[in-house]
């Protein structure tokens, strides 16, 4: 931890968010997922807004967690933490970096269409749904039918 | 009596109730990712009741929370439908009640969207995407097996025929209903029968199943006058930690 004395600005506070990954798929921050909304700055008071992606995702307070410990990190103790559910998250939100290190990691990012346009391994167009839900609330399962690979798909909604 | 906190409670009490029946499939469904898809919807109507019971809580102003709620009240304090609280029975049952669930939560939430209560209407567009997404496999599952083997047939024809009596008690409006629809708080729940009988007839037709023709309704839920016998014990599971050790946290 080092000492705050030069004013924060906001544009730093989400500067260091977008290094708190996110706790289920770390290749993505809370900033690239769009979960973090509002960052306010006051002397060196900071007031995050963050909102859930699905309404019973246990990542939540694991994430309010990671958000506090990385600005303790850089010094940053006043922080309160809001979370807010309107407007409702969306997939809309993700960051083109989000989508792009999503599909590096294997998971094909979402699409307005409700499923992949391609194999994020061998980049195939033919893949096929196995199931309409995943590892986790916000993926489902589908395979790819040339490369036989298995893979997540980020669910849009 | 407070209607806002009674129409809370029934919200939140579909929601929790559903989403406990559903997680006992939890590690014992008849595949991997069926049991994965139960659980995710489980995990969604969990989530749904914390915002309502949530919102419920702060509405009655004694100081509970929505765990207070959910774990220390006891079956008659309960204002779920009765169709969400009896057992599961089999796969086919239970996909067959989510449906009968989907299809009525999809509009319902959908009009709540604009409730003249700002909470509501807040809570109501969190939970119609999660909805929306639920009906789309159960609708789809009730048809690949209504439209399936003998077997499958016949199972979701014996679901059918079992919870047919208990689709209609939501569309019954009592004082609670009329209050939150004087105050615009919600609309008037008979007036999404037709919408939701549209929606059944057409998934029932395709799943080649035959509609039962009764009109009789179970009723008492809503209300919590008259719960059924499958209530209390399904409490008794999911409550025992909190009965044994009030207050516990961890």
């Amino acid at each position: 931890m080092r000492p705050q004395t030069a004013a924060l600005s906001e544009a730093q506070v989400w500067a260091w968010l977008d290094d708190v990954p996110d706790p289920e798929i770390p290749v993505i921050s809370v900033v690239d997922l769009g979960v973090v909304r509002d960052v306010s700055v006051l002397d060196t008071a900071v007031t995050v807004t963050i909102t859930p992606t699905y309404s019973g995702c246990p990542a939540m307070s694991v994430i309010a967690m990671d958000i506090e410990t990385a600005l303790a990190k850089q010094g940053v103790t006043d922080v309160q933490l809001k979370t807010q559910i309107a407007p409702a998250w969306t997939t809309d939100w993700l960051s083109d970096k989000g989508r792009a290190r999503l599909e590096d990691y294997g998971i094909a990012p979402p699409q307005p269409a409700g499923g992949p346009t391609r194999c994020p391994h061998c980049h195939s167009d033919a893949v096929e749904k196995v199931s309409q839900f995943g590892s986790t609330p916000c993926k489902a399962q589908w395979r790819c039918t040339d490369c036989l690979e298995p893979f997540d798909y980020f669910k849009c909604i | 009596m407070n209607h806002l906190f009674e129409f809370l409670l029934r919200q939140g009490d579909n929601a929790l109730v559903l989403g406990h029946r559903t997680s006992e499939w939890c590690g014992v469904a008849p595949a991997l990712e069926e049991d994965i898809a139960l659980a995710n919807t489980a995990l969604d109507l969990i989530g749904q009741t914390q915002l309502w019971l949530g919102y419920a809580a702060e509405v009655e102003g004694e100081g509970r929370t929505a765990n207070d709620l959910a774990f220390r009240r006891d079956a008659y304090d309960f204002r779920n439908m009765l169709m969400v609280e009896v057992p599961n029975e089999d796969f086919g049952r239970t996909l067959m009640r989510q449906f009968f669930f989907d299809a009525f939560q999809v509009p319902w939430l959908d009009a709540l969207q604009t409730s003249s209560d700002q909470r509501v209407a807040e809570i109501a567009a969190k939970s119609l995407k999660e909805a929306k997404y639920h009906i789309a496999r159960s609708a789809e599952t009730v048809i690949a097996l209504g439209d399936g083997t003998e077997d499958s047939n016949a199972r979701m024809q014996a679901a059918l025929a079992y919870l047919w009596p208990y689709t209609g008690e939501v569309f019954v409006d009592d004082d609670v209903d009329r209050a939150m629809a004087d105050q615009g708080v919600a609309p008037l729940p008979s007036t999404l029968r037709g919408q939701w009988t549209a929606t059944v007839t057409e998934t029932l037709t395709n799943a080649n199943l035959v509609q039962p023709e009764s009109g009789f309704a179970h009723a008492g839920g809503r209300s919590g006058k008259r719960h059924t016998e499958h209530l209390g014990h399904m409490l008794a599971t999911m409550q025992t930690l909190q009965r044994s050790y009030p207050g516990a946290v961890w």
